[in-house]
């Protein structure tokens, strides 16, 4: 759960993604791990809802998210300084 | 002048023209997403459009300006928070009777309502907490809610097709729902499993005749079907010269209720136009007889494939004009209620849906 002493991460968003989010590629959010950074970016930028994670509380399934260049999850802990990309996957056709 | 709006596997097409004169793409948008569905409620001119990208999810989309650049993501198309489903693909967008009322139908089998013309979206609660929900059995598509028939008039009064849930009626505006499946006995199925109401019947578009609206017409996967009594029991109407009884589609003429339109492909393991030839049958006697309108459509190693949304009509009686676009991007039409054919547009992406307006 976020609180007020949550780690800071740096969330990095690109193309649709960063424009849903004002335009602005790299975000510091307090969370404990990926779940709650996404979360935390989801109330910052209400228009993302929906975007990265589902109804379900998972991250889409062709999106990937890295922390500090590893595959992560919804679980993955995050440290203060964390690096968290939010990446499309390559799928399609 | 006749607006083709156009759902592709790569981007949203507008085109418009004539029968005599030829269509023009004015509008690409969308780029790259796949657009399940586009359409314009004629009550505001309002164009919304249903884009499933495989990154970020099923959304409704909606713009009163520009096609080509103003669009505004709706909002409320989404399941409940914290369930074990999530929205998949929005199929349909359908106008209601009630000013402002607009339908959608998505998988799994939902269907969201708008009293606003489409900006914000709620889940139909009645549909949605069907106490066989959890039996429902997806199509190939997945369990999709494709076909949403209005009761010209009758806000209350509604029908919706789910593959492979089959129909589902309401008279009090979805609050309670009904099974319109007496009557459809699948191939599919084993004798004893048709006393099973819960196994599946796969509807794969419905239509209803606005001017004698207890008439329905249906393509079914593996039947054509007709109601005379509000989509409660279906009498199968597919012989009578259709070289097939499978295929998606299916149209009427909105102003002869014994009209109906569709488009027969080989069989659900060859989902291709019969012979190479691609046809377009009508049925102007209810369904008791049906006749090939090919002219001018290809007729000679053509195995094209039509999706349930990818046809359409504008006008109606002698002023009928049909649409219908293919997988392999090709849109034809009609502005003589199907006696001859013409391109509307070729090499399009796989065409996914069509309105003409």
């Amino acid at each position: 759960m976020t609180t007020y002493d949550s780690p800071m991460a740096l969330v990095r968003v690109r193309g649709p993604l960063r424009r849903l989010a004002d335009g602005t590629a790299e975000h510091e959010l307090a969370g404990e791990t990926v779940l709650e950074l996404l979360r935390a970016l989801e109330r910052a930028h209400p228009a993302m809802i929906g975007w990265v994670v589902d109804e379900r509380g998972r991250i889409r399934r062709h999106i990937n998210v890295f922390v500090n260049g590893e595959r992560g999850g919804e679980a993955t802990a995050v440290a203060a300084g964390d690096r968290v990309e939010v990446l499309p996957a390559i799928t399609g056709g | 002048m006749t607006e083709l709006i156009v759902g592709t596997k790569k981007g949203l097409f507008v085109l418009e023209g004539e029968p005599d004169a030829g269509f023009e793409v004015t509008t690409r948008a969308f780029a790259g997403e796949p657009v399940d569905f586009a359409t314009r409620d004629p009550r505001t001119g309002r164009l919304l459009a249903t884009v499933t990208s495989p990154f970020y999810g099923p959304k409704i989309f909606f713009t009163d300006g520009d096609p080509g650049e103003d669009w505004s993501q709706a909002d409320g198309v989404a399941l409940p928070e914290g369930g074990d489903r999530a929205l998949e693909r929005i199929w349909v967008i359908a106008p209601g009777e009630a000013e402002g009322t607009l339908y959608a139908g998505g998988d799994p089998g939902v269907l969201f309502e708008s009293h606003d013309g489409g900006a914000s979206w709620e889940l139909n609660a009645g549909l949605w907490g069907q106490p066989s929900r959890s039996q429902w059995q997806p199509g190939g598509g997945g369990l999709c809610l494709h076909s949403i028939c209005t009761w010209p008039g009758e806000p209350d009064r509604l029908a919706v097709a789910v593959s492979a849930a089959g129909m589902w009626l309401t008279e009090d505006a979805g609050r309670t729902w009904r099974r319109g499946n007496s009557g459809l006995n699948p191939r599919y199925l084993p004798e004893e499993a048709l006393r099973d109401e819960n196994a599946g019947r796969c509807v794969h578009h419905v239509e209803r005749a606005p001017q004698r609206p207890e008439r329905m017409f249906m393509q079914f996967h593996g039947g054509v079907f007709r109601s005379d009594d509000a989509g409660a029991s279906w009498t199968d109407i597919g012989g009578g010269g259709l070289p097939s009884d499978f295929g998606f589609p299916l149209m009427v003429d909105p102003a002869d209720p014994d009209s109906a339109y569709v488009i027969p492909l080989v069989a659900d393991m060859d989902r291709v136009t019969p012979d190479g030839r691609v046809r377009v049958y009508e049925t102007r006697d209810g369904g008791s007889s049906w006749a090939p309108r090919g002219a001018g459509l290809p007729a000679e190693h053509a195995y094209l494939t039509v999706l349930r949304q990818a046809f359409s009509r504008a006008g109606a009686g002698e002023g009928l004009e049909l649409y219908f676009g293919a997988t392999n991007g090709d849109v034809f039409g009609s502005g003589d209620a199907g006696a001859t054919w013409f391109n509307a547009a070729t090499r399009l992406p796989p065409v996914y849906s069509v309105v003409a307006l």
